[in-house]
């Protein structure tokens, strides 16, 4: 166990090494650079001058050193000018040269500083991930005893009339994306074309004051898509389950069939769902982005969109992070608890 | 002139899919006279769930099929006097011309547009899930077969891409500043080249003793191959009969690359269950080459799983297409596609919700269509 643990967190390091290697990589092309430079000195730069801006701010290093730099392994670059005044990554404004770290980077907690919210950027970070933690929360509070209790009913008596109603019901949600049951929603619930105006079109207010009426849409549509792989996948496990002797065997013994289903199957049917659902969180990451466009929730993934759209790098970077630890740490996860609940692998 | 009423825009829509639905009778017709003699697609017709969605799948190839016929209007024109203009609203100036389903923000046909979008749709994410398999078909099988470092490093790879946040991985490759560094050609130069690499390997294996006949499926890959190849990725095909926008390549390797690593653990997966069976252990005992084992042995016995997930691909890339165009990357704002037409016409949803409707219900009457033909796909080959 202690061996398995320790390799699969050496894996994920490298994994998250490579990951954001690959998104520093692609943040940092030629075209965003010259687009920074004019967005930060003037749009009617030379490119000889562009190239002495990027040249002055540390820019031209090699690829791997600036990685190392932003990573907080390499030392922050420190460039004298003629006057002699001494400028460099990791000395702000303000503050003498003396006094002034050699490493800043992410594991020294500097996430660096966002050119379009003008605010040091893991203060943006936390706010955005609170507002959206409170979304996912709610979103996993609809969705998964939802999908749990359409795929128990459905895998309880495979082949039925309930079972098929509720299984083409689980298709029909994995087939409707977040921007299709969002669009559909809002026109039906909150336009006066769709009659009923019983929720509002926009989350924008539910960053203060979350109340029923602005937060249900958005929820819905995020749990919308995720519960129908859930509750196909809590059906599949179910009716194996419900195929095993041992559930016969309480059958015949006497026993009543919603005392085996709560006894006997639900358990044992419920540890393959409950690693799917760990994994459908970094699923929810795309949902995420889309919901919280559409609804004009400022949460994580509209900065993300908004890091995206004005060529904010560090920002772009610190998000990129941000996704790809919450992708390894869920699927880390989802692997322990898979060895845990099973006692059959557990005990080999 | 008048306003057409909901009836008459329902009878003036089923008129224009005229084309379609004698399409739909005539295929489904002869499919059912010869359902004994189709294999597993004969055997959809058993289900009523395979049948509903063939039904719905079929539509929409044949909208693309004909959409000139269906479509009333171009779906680019701007005509004056006709934005956001309600459903069945006469155009201005034309005698006998609706609008359908009305006028979207620029004042075109909304209907046209749903209908020339289908197009795009139906191009790009099946294409895109062939190569997608064929990328993951000719690294996996090897990797399950052979196992051992060759194995460890390419999951490892797989892992690392499906670790990656989807919507952030076309964030960063679909931007018009990387098609400035030239990233997009150089991966769709790599995976290009693995539907050359597995025909190759697929004749050479099976053809290895009767020269003439290697040679000649040889030289027609090769030749047939890098032509397509010279065109697609590097648009430099000689006689210019192959030919991808540069946007339209940039999502097309996007979804390529999202989608093989799936496609490559799938089929790996399979290969190492396969290979403990008697008929290949048949087959290493008669002195077969192993790739012919792996394409003429693995291959056809893994079929019925690769099929039904080959359908929930297609409509999984449909959905994200219409991520790329919901956020506008890609391609072009005018794009009738159906992910481009829900981002324009969400903008002004509360005042004008009738441009946002006719694309989101068509991408899910599709995906929807596309799920349910994989279910009954994969119902029919539990059965035997």
């Amino acid at each position: 166990m202690v061996s398995f643990l320790i390799r699969r967190t050496g894996v994920m390091l490298l994994t998250a090494l490579c990951l954001t290697f690959c998104v520093f990589f692609l943040t940092n092309l030629e075209p965003n650079l010259e687009k920074l430079t004019k967005s930060e000195g003037n749009q009617r730069m030379t490119d000889v001058e562009v190239q002495s801006w990027l040249e002055e701010n540390g820019y031209r290093q090699p690829l791997l050193k600036r990685y190392g730099e932003w990573l907080g392994v390499a030392q922050g670059w420190t460039r004298t000018d003629e006057e002699g005044k001494v400028s460099g990554r990791c000395i702000k404004r303000g503050v003498p040269v003396e006094e002034a770290p050699k490493h800043c980077g992410l594991l020294q907690g500097d996430w660096g500083f966002s050119l379009v919210f003008k605010e040091n950027i893991d203060g943006i970070i936390k706010e955005k991930l609170g507002l959206t933690g409170k979304l996912m929360l709610c979103v996993l509070l609809v969705m998964v005893p939802a999908a749990l209790i359409i795929g128990v009913i459905a895998g309880m008596r495979e082949g039925s009339k309930t079972d098929r109603t509720l299984s083409t019901f689980s298709i029909l949600t994995t087939s409707t994306p977040e921007y299709v049951s969002g669009v559909i929603f809002i026109i039906v619930f909150a336009s006066k074309f769709g009659g009923l105006r019983w929720f509002k079109g926009t989350a924008a207010t539910a960053m203060e004051n979350i109340t029923f009426e602005n937060f249900t849409l958005p929820v819905i549509t995020l749990a919308l898509y995720g519960v129908g792989y859930i509750a196909r996948m809590t059906r599949a496990s179910m009716a194996e389950v419900m195929n095993e002797q041992y559930i016969r065997t309480a059958r015949l013994k006497g026993l009543g069939f919603s005392g085996v289903v709560l006894k006997h199957a639900l358990r044992n049917a419920l540890i393959a769902p409950f690693t799917v659902i760990m994994l459908q969180i970094p699923w929810l990451l795309t949902g995420v982005v889309i919901v919280e466009t559409l609804f004009n929730y400022k949460g994580f993934g509209w900065t993300l969109v908004a890091a995206v759209g004005n060529n904010d790098i560090e920002l772009l970077l610190a998000c990129s992070v941000v996704a790809v630890f919450v992708v390894l740490v869920t699927q880390l996860l989802s692997d322990i608890s898979y060895v845990f609940l099973n006692p059959r692998i557990r005990v080999s | 002139m008048e306003r057409l009423t909901a009836s008459e825009i329902f009878i003036g829509l089923l008129t224009q899919f005229t084309p379609v639905w004698i399409g739909l009778a005539v295929i489904l017709a002869f499919s059912w006279l010869f359902r004994s003699k189709l294999g597993l697609y004969g055997k959809l017709f058993g289900s009523p769930i395979g049948v509903a969605g063939l039904i719905l799948v079929l539509f929409w190839v044949l909208t693309a099929i004909f959409a000139d016929l269906i479509a009333t209007m171009d779906p680019l024109t701007q005509i004056s006097g006709m934005k956001n203009k309600k459903p069945g609203w006469p155009v201005s100036g034309e005698e006998g011309q609706w609008y359908l389903l009305g006028g979207d923000n620029l004042a075109r046909d909304v209907f046209s547009r749903m209908v020339h979008g289908s197009r795009i749709v139906i191009a790009i994410a099946p294409a895109a899930t062939i190569f997608a398999f064929m990328v993951g078909v000719t690294l996996g099988l090897p990797s399950g077969y052979y196992g051992g470092k060759f194995d460890t490093v390419l999951s490892f790879i797989a892992n690392l891409v499906l670790a990656f946040p989807v919507i952030l991985l076309f964030f960063l490759l679909v931007t018009p500043e990387i098609r400035e560094t030239g990233v997009p050609l150089a991966m769709a130069g790599v995976l290009f080249l693995f539907p050359i690499i597995f025909f190759l390997m697929l004749f050479y294996s099976r053809f290895k003793e009767q020269p003439p006949k290697l040679a000649f499926s040889v030289i027609v890959t090769l030749v047939l191959g890098f032509w397509a190849y010279s065109g697609l990725a590097f648009n430099k095909d000689p006689f210019g009969v192959f030919y991808m926008d540069p946007n339209l390549l940039n999502i097309f390797v996007a979804v390529v690359f999202v989608n093989s690593p799936t496609v490559f653990r799938i089929v790996r997966g399979l290969t190492i269950d396969i290979k403990t069976r008697d008929y290949v252990a048949a087959a290493q005992t008669r002195g077969e080459t192993p790739w012919y084992i792996m394409l003429w042995e693995v291959l056809p016995n893994a079929r019925g799983p690769l099929i039904v997930d080959f359908c929930l691909r297609i409509g999984y890339t449909t959905i994200l297409l219409g991520t790329l165009g919901f956020f506008g990357l890609g391609l072009t704002p005018e794009s009738p596609d159906w992910g481009t037409t829900i981002n324009e016409g969400r903008k002004l949803l509360a005042v004008y919700p009738h441009p946002a409707l006719p694309p989101t219900i068509a991408l899910m009457t599709l995906v929807l269509g596309l799920n349910l033909l994989a279910d009954g796909l994969r119902e029919e080959s539990l059965r035997d």
